[in-house]
């Protein structure tokens, strides 16, 4: 971990905490697993429901030119 | 439905009543799991001093633990939700229990990762097949079946009444997963927090904990909001309330 306090060029308390006394490699991945996961969790209900609003734009949309070619013959479904 | 139910319950079973209430509970819950996990983290990663034993490397205990409550926690709300879709064909609870399940899977992930990235350094091994790490397992492998099973089908309201079943079955792998160090010798160590007695665990280190418990639960309740909310979208894509949300985003 020293390199990457060389990096980031600290000193001192923020290098110890960055060391997390010599166990970096293992507390910075798990954080970062706990983190990544939620914020997937997060995204992928938003793309979602934007996808379910678009298809549902999209089927209005068609639906209202299909009733505008032919008025009578389509009952809406 | 029973008398005794009150009145303002019935309502909230109805899908747009239930898309309201859920969008205005959603960013409080999110405030709040943000908010105690600015803490939780601050108290478990800088205030809290390193364990005598395990040095800094126990630090990862803040988000294991939790994690590995949660997971439990909401099998057993997806256990009791499934099985009030099944018994009143509450379509709301069918919602609640495979919008739950994606959750729960998550932190069972997370639970299993951290444990892993813990194990390593402290037991010198990644992995063993050991009662508690096998058991986390199973519940990891049970919720990504309520999820396959939920879409194996096309009616997708028979899809979620099947996988409740399976997630009602799977509810006895629960006390198995908490009892597994108790019942079985393994390497995992034993509970060191209990909410009833003393926990073997110093103030210092106890808060940060309690309070990244706090969080995960309020983050749970704010997925879970934006999860079924969405879901609700779906499935009543037909209804007016929906096409008139629709069209209010394209106007955005």
């Amino acid at each position: 971990m020293s390199t990457l306090s060389h990096f980031f060029a600290l000193s001192g308390e923020a290098a110890a905490f960055f060391r997390m006394g010599g166990y970096a490699g293992y507390v910075w991945p798990a954080y970062a697993v706990f983190f990544v996961v939620l914020i997937a969790d997060n995204v992928a209900p938003r793309l979602r429901r934007r996808r379910i609003l678009r298809e549902l734009r999209g089927r209005l949309a068609r639906q209202v030119a299909r009733e505008r070619r032919s008025p009578s013959s389509t009952p809406a479904p | 439905m029973a008398k005794w139910i009150p009145l303002w319950l019935h309502k909230l079973g109805s899908p747009p009543t239930f898309y309201r209430f859920a969008g205005a509970v959603r960013p409080w819950a999110m405030g709040l799991a943000l908010l105690f996990g600015v803490i939780g983290l601050y108290g478990g990663l800088v205030l809290a001093p390193p364990d005598y034993q395990q040095g800094d490397a126990y630090r990862i205990i803040f988000i294991h633990v939790p994690s590995a409550w949660m997971s439990m926690f909401v099998y057993a709300v997806m256990g009791v939700s499934g099985f009030i879709a099944l018994v009143w064909r509450l379509k709301l609870a069918e919602v609640v229990a495979m919008e739950s399940a994606p959750i729960g899977a998550a932190f069972a992930f997370i639970t299993l990762a951290t444990g892993s990235l813990w194990g390593k350094p402290m037991w010198g091994t990644w992995w063993t097949w050991d009662a508690r790490l096998t058991s986390e397992l199973v519940l990891l492998f049970l919720y990504l079946g309520v999820i396959g099973l939920y879409h194996a089908f096309e009616d997708r309201r028979q899809g979620a009444r099947a996988a409740s079943f399976l997630a009602i079955i799977g509810v006895i792998n629960v006390p198995i997963v908490h009892y597994s160090v108790v019942w079985w010798n393994t390497l995992h160590q034993g509970s060191t927090v209990s909410i009833f007695g003393h926990s073997k665990m110093p103030w210092e280190m106890l808060w940060p904990l309690l309070a990244m418990t706090l969080a995960t639960k309020c983050y749970y309740a704010a997925s879970l909001c934006r999860r079924a909310r969405t879901d609700i979208l779906a499935l009543e894509s037909g209804k007016d309330w929906v096409r008139e949300i629709a069209q209010a985003e394209a106007a955005r």
